[in-house]
């Protein structure tokens, strides 16, 4: 009887949180009847990909997906590189200044990233890097929670493998690269995929920076389709398909990075 | 290559960025606020008249008020995040599907979220159907184009898109609860709200602390849903105070007035997480 309770309960929320996604799919799908029907129509009705062809036609949706793949690349390897390599110290050398350098890491968690978005503009513009994809990168690929996490990885690395490559005469380059790096793979894994899914989503920093069309992420990109298909709401559902289908996919198929992830940001 | 040298090397490419991207902007920003900065002239310090300007103005003020309904949001997603990570804490069959079902929508595209939610608020959209059915109504409701229901169904799409964030982090934090010590307390004889009143709640006040001061941020902050649903309207209804700021710094082109406008917001937002530290820290017992 509780477990029978407990199910509906997990039901409704379920319902609540996916039938937007289940509507929006099945308007895609559907090439007949009422968009708008009463009752709402929960199964495709002569279902068909021609609203998939029509997003096509509509907008430049290959160029867009390009610029997102691409963006979501960059920003990945490059904050992996650069996170990775300020971790790296902070976890395992001793110098000066290391837990000034954390305070000061640690403070932009604080800092409101929404107000920068502002100065950040002006900042891009007299670097000349209005409307280039390092302009929409530059800004994302150092995070503090990367940082956090990846020195975490760090400090589980057992202080024996390290002195052994020491006295083997490895640099700390070396041991870097070679040693560290493929210990924390799993943890780079977790660290990729969040910041591909967040460089995948992300809306309002590559709307300041790109002005043109074709040069739009799809995040972007897709609230074209309103404008221009305002009347055709299965061709603006397609496209928002379309839209999310890889960050979906990815979140599915590794679902215990995302897991993972906030598991680290707790401790 | 120098050994002292070594760790600020590995630093180096890290701490630049977060100086130029982070810091500076709020440096500089904090400056421009007080001056007349445009690209087309010289610019002077003009004391607190970017200030007077917005406060004068009533998009701002509007505004800020709507940002600070949005707090609101933050006691019903923090509790609806906790009974949620109580919920799927077990093992029962299947339970990972519910927990990837209710963290979707955080995951989702703003924009899409936008798209969605405007399909369901539409006046013959699903919602107002299941409205009608229910008789919670008895005409289609304008949940986007009423002035006094916009800025709530915004503030709604906004809690569906983040419950699941925090459903996540307290789920984390249920899981490090040691078990023996809630068996324990069943063994004394405790009843189960007993056991999550008295144990789990005060070993969560850590999380509860942290996420509830990251949605008090969030809140106050609010921004990329107004733009997506509804921009602004109807009738300036859902303006928040950053959606001013964007609206005057990025379409306008009055930068100093949306810096001005801008921290303002990381002032109320610096204010009320302090007051968040203090009354809601881990006791020392």
């Amino acid at each position: 009887m509780r477990t029978a309770l407990h199910y509906l309960l997990l039901c409704a929320i379920a319902v609540l949180c996916v039938f937007p996604f289940w509507w929006t799919l099945v308007t895609a799908l559907s090439t007949e009847g009422n968009v708008f029907a009463y009752p709402p129509t929960l199964w495709p009705q002569s279902p068909s990909l021609s609203n998939f062809n029509a997003v096509f036609d509509a907008i430049p949706m290959l160029a867009f997906f390009k610029n997102s793949v691409l963006i979501a690349a960059f920003t990945v390897l490059w904050k992996l590189a650069l996170c990775s390599a300020a971790a790296y110290p902070l976890a395992r050398m001793h110098f000066r200044g290391r837990r000034l350098v954390f305070g000061v890491i640690l403070a932009t968690l604080v800092l409101p990233s929404e107000v920068n978005f502002l100065v950040n503009f002006i900042t891009v513009t007299k670097l000349s890097l209005v409307d280039s994809y390092t302009g929409v990168i530059l800004p994302n690929i150092v995070t503090a929670v990367a940082i956090l996490l990846l020195k975490q990885a760090f400090e589980e690395v057992p202080q024996d493998l390290i002195d052994a490559a020491r006295v083997d005469g490895a640099g700390e380059w070396t041991i870097f690269t070679r040693i560290m790096l493929p210990l924390i793979a799993p943890w780079l894994a977790t660290v990729g995929i969040l910041t591909a899914v967040e460089a995948w989503n992300e809306y309002i920093w590559p709307s300041i920076v790109m002005s043109k069309p074709d040069s739009f992420p799809l995040s972007v990109g897709v609230l074209y389709l309103r404008g221009t298909f305002g009347s055709s709401i299965r061709v603006v559902a397609a496209g928002t398909v379309l839209t999310i289908l890889p960050t979906l996919a990815a979140f599915l198929f590794t679902q215990r990075y995302f897991m993972r992830g906030m598991d680290g940001a707790v401790k | 290559m120098n050994a002292r040298a070594q760790p600020w090397l590995f630093l180096a490419p890290a701490l630049v960025l977060l100086a130029v991207f982070s810091f500076w902007p709020v440096l500089y920003g904090s400056y421009l606020a007080f001056t007349n900065y445009s690209l087309v002239r010289p610019t002077e310090w003009v004391g607190l008249e970017n200030f007077r300007y917005i406060f004068d103005n009533e998009m701002f003020v509007t505004g800020l008020r709507n940002s600070l309904l949005f707090l609101l949001m933050v006691p019903l997603v923090q509790v609806g995040a906790l009974a949620l990570a109580v919920l799927v804490n077990n093992q029962l069959p299947g339970i990972r599907y519910f927990r990837a079902a209710f963290y979707v929508p955080v995951v989702t595209t703003v924009s899409v979220v936008g798209i969605m939610w405007g399909f369901m608020f539409h006046e013959q959209g699903t919602l107002n159907y299941v409205f009608m059915q229910l008789r919670l109504a008895s005409a289609p409701i304008g949940w986007l184009s009423d002035d006094t229901l916009a800025l709530f169904a915004v503030m709604f799409v906004t809690m569906w898109r983040g419950l699941g964030w925090y459903m996540v982090m307290y789920l984390a934090a249920l899981q490090a609860v040691p078990k023996d010590m809630q068996e324990a307390a069943l063994l004394d004889g405790a009843t189960r709200w007993q056991q999550f009143w008295r144990i789990t709640v005060p070993m969560l006040r850590p999380t509860i602390m942290v996420c509830t001061i990251l949605s008090v941020l969030a809140a106050l902050k609010a921004y990329q849903e107004v733009d997506v649903l509804t921009q602004g309207g109807p009738m300036n209804s859902t303006f928040t105070a950053l959606y001013y700021a964007y609206d005057q710094g990025l379409k306008h082109l009055k930068l100093p007035r949306a810096l001005a406008a801008s921290m303002v917001v990381s002032v109320v937002c610096i204010a009320i997480a302090l007051a968040c530290l203090r009354y809601l820290r881990p006791r020392h017992r």
